[in-house]
């Protein structure tokens, strides 16, 4: 579904990125981890697009994303939530998931300015659908609160929603169990588990282990922006290079 | 007295096409412009000169205008707006300074002298010289424009133009092509301000460069400002109080200005949204991101 292939990325002489390459299959959840400045973020950004890489291929399904702008992508099926929440502050809970809605407006560009009968049908019928995604995360009659109002928790669901209002086949989490507490994380592992069969593939960047361990199929280990290793969690538990990684290594006794 | 009013109200009718339009620029897609005086001007001197020299009738020298300064707006927009807030004010405050320097020192725009002669409009077997009569003209243009301007925030882009204000990136991750949306806004928000330009020009009869100046752009920003950025209904109500509120400190005479400001200031610490604004995000532009 997503295959990443000799991605390099450098910010002047600092190689942020060297020659990752791995794949995630349809229907996956995908964790990517590793210790801070890892480069993960780096790699998410140059998935969307936000990112020209230095080297490499993006593939989406059989289409080659490098050099697409981000919004392109985005019609291609990707979706992206992000680490430090980014909601759009000015508008109500509704609005933030019916602009996720964007791709998908059936009505034409004029058409959508004038007083037609088609413009209110296709807008009673977001509406609905909106709310269904609210519905889905927990959010249900918060609709019309302003989105700067929400807990923290409940406005990382909302990036949620709006995320899957784009109704994507593939999405992005950066860090999405950041600042939530132990039951709000298992809150949220339960939905990601319902995303699965809505045709949405995974990939995850979290440090929260229990997430990561619980729930990913597979990791991707990032450690100074290379893959040092890949595969099944309880594999990458007992992976030496992971531990190194992660703790360091033990000094020999003298 | 019932003159004066008439005037001002046409005017006000005139600043509220201004304001409607640059507040789809700043209140809207959350990008600035201290050059939109620039595009009144465009659309005043393209309407005035195909009338002067080639007759246009009034409607196609209006929609002249608003094709010219379109098109002024589009070639302004494209190469500008990927610019961040503080480059692009910097950029349309000088497109601002540069036409005023072009209207001023061009042959066929009169120079500092102007165009006079402008002949008011008359179509449709009515002559629209009466005052009450423009006042007619240019506040059914104004329904027009604010139906236009209602529908167009309103629908699915006005949203997406939202989006754009609030979080760029996010806004394009979501697949809203943002540089689209911005140059579309900035080149229809110059297209109405033609439109401004043209009923100005076909009422006062004569233009020189003197309105389309800085303190022009800086007068529409101020109305946006005081109605509430990203409301239509405050950019109305700015419009019309800014152009009722100097002629009424008048009888104060050489207090008048400091008295004005001294208002704007004021309303703007007691209410820093605007008057009809919604929420702290509208002056978020003035502040830079953390």
């Amino acid at each position: 579904m997503l295959e990443v292939n000799g991605l390099s990325k450098s910010f002047g002489g600092v190689q942020a990125l060297t020659d990752v390459s791995f794949a995630v299959a349809a229907g996956e959840i995908v964790g990517l981890i590793g210790p801070n400045g890892a480069g993960k973020t780096t790699c998410f950004n140059l998935i969307n697009g936000l990112l020209p890489p230095s080297a490499g291929e993006i593939r989406l399904g059989s289409t080659e994303m490098v050099g697409l702008p981000p919004y392109r992508r985005a019609r291609l099926g990707l979706a992206r939530t992000f680490q430090n929440i980014q909601l759009f502050g000015g508008m109500t809970v509704l609005e933030n998931v019916l602009t996720g809605y964007h791709l998908h407006q059936q009505v034409g560009v004029f058409a959508a300015l004038l007083p037609l009968p088609m413009v209110s049908r296709a807008r009673a019928e977001n509406r609905r659908l909106a709310l269904e995604f609210l519905e889905l995360v927990g959010l249900g009659g918060k609709e019309d609160e302003p989105a700067e109002a929400l807990a923290y928790g409940d406005q990382r669901r909302l990036e949620i929603a709006r995320a899957l209002a784009q109704q994507p086949q593939f999405l992005l989490m950066d860090e999405p169990a950041a600042g939530l507490n132990p039951r709000e994380t298992e809150d949220l592992m339960a939905l990601m588990e319902k995303l699965l069969p809505l045709g949405i593939t995974l990939l995850v960047i979290e440090h929260d282990m229990t997430l990561v361990m619980g729930l990913c199929h597979r990791i991707v280990v990032l450690d100074h922006g290379e893959v040092i290793a890949a595969g099944a969690p309880r594999d990458i538990r007992r992976d030496p290079r992971v531990i190194e990684a992660y703790l360091g290594r033990e000094e020999d006794e003298p | 007295m019932t003159a004066y009013v008439l005037h001002l109200a046409i005017l006000a009718g005139i600043y509220i096409i201004l304001t409607v339009s640059i507040n789809l620029i700043i209140g809207y897609a959350g990008q600035v412009s201290l050059g939109h005086a620039a595009f009144y001007g465009i659309g005043a001197y393209a309407s005035a000169l195909v009338s002067l020299h080639w007759h246009f009738p009034f409607p196609a020298a209006a929609l002249t205008a608003m094709l010219v300064a379109g098109l002024c707006g589009l070639a302004l927009g494209l190469p500008t707006l990927r610019l961040k807030e503080d480059y692009l004010a910097i950029v349309t405050l000088g497109f601002g300074v540069i036409v005023d320097l072009v209207f001023l020192n061009l042959e066929f725009t009169g120079g500092p002298d102007g165009l006079p002669g402008i002949p008011p409009p008359s179509f449709w077997g009515i002559d629209f010289r009466p005052p009450w009569l423009y006042l007619i003209l240019v506040v059914v243009t104004v329904i027009l424009v604010l139906i236009f301007t209602y529908r167009l925030v309103d629908s699915y882009h006005g949203r997406a133009l939202r989006a754009i204000r609030d979080h760029e990136i996010t806004a394009q991750v979501m697949g809203i092509n943002t540089p689209a949306y911005k140059v579309v806004v900035f080149t229809l928000a110059a297209a109405l301000a033609g439109l401004a330009g043209s009923l100005y020009a076909h009422y006062i009869t004569f233009i020189n460069p003197e309105t389309f100046g800085l303190h022009t752009s800086i007068l529409i920003l101020a109305m946006v400002v005081l109605g509430g950025m990203g409301s239509i209904a405050g950019s109305v109500l700015g419009a019309v109080i800014l152009t009722i509120l100097p002629e009424m400190l008048r009888q104060a005479h050489a207090y008048q200005e400091l008295i004005y400001g001294g208002l704007l200031m004021l309303l703007l610490i007691w209410r820093p949204e605007g008057l009809l604004g919604r929420g702290k995000l509208s002056l978020k532009f003035l502040k830079r991101e953390s």
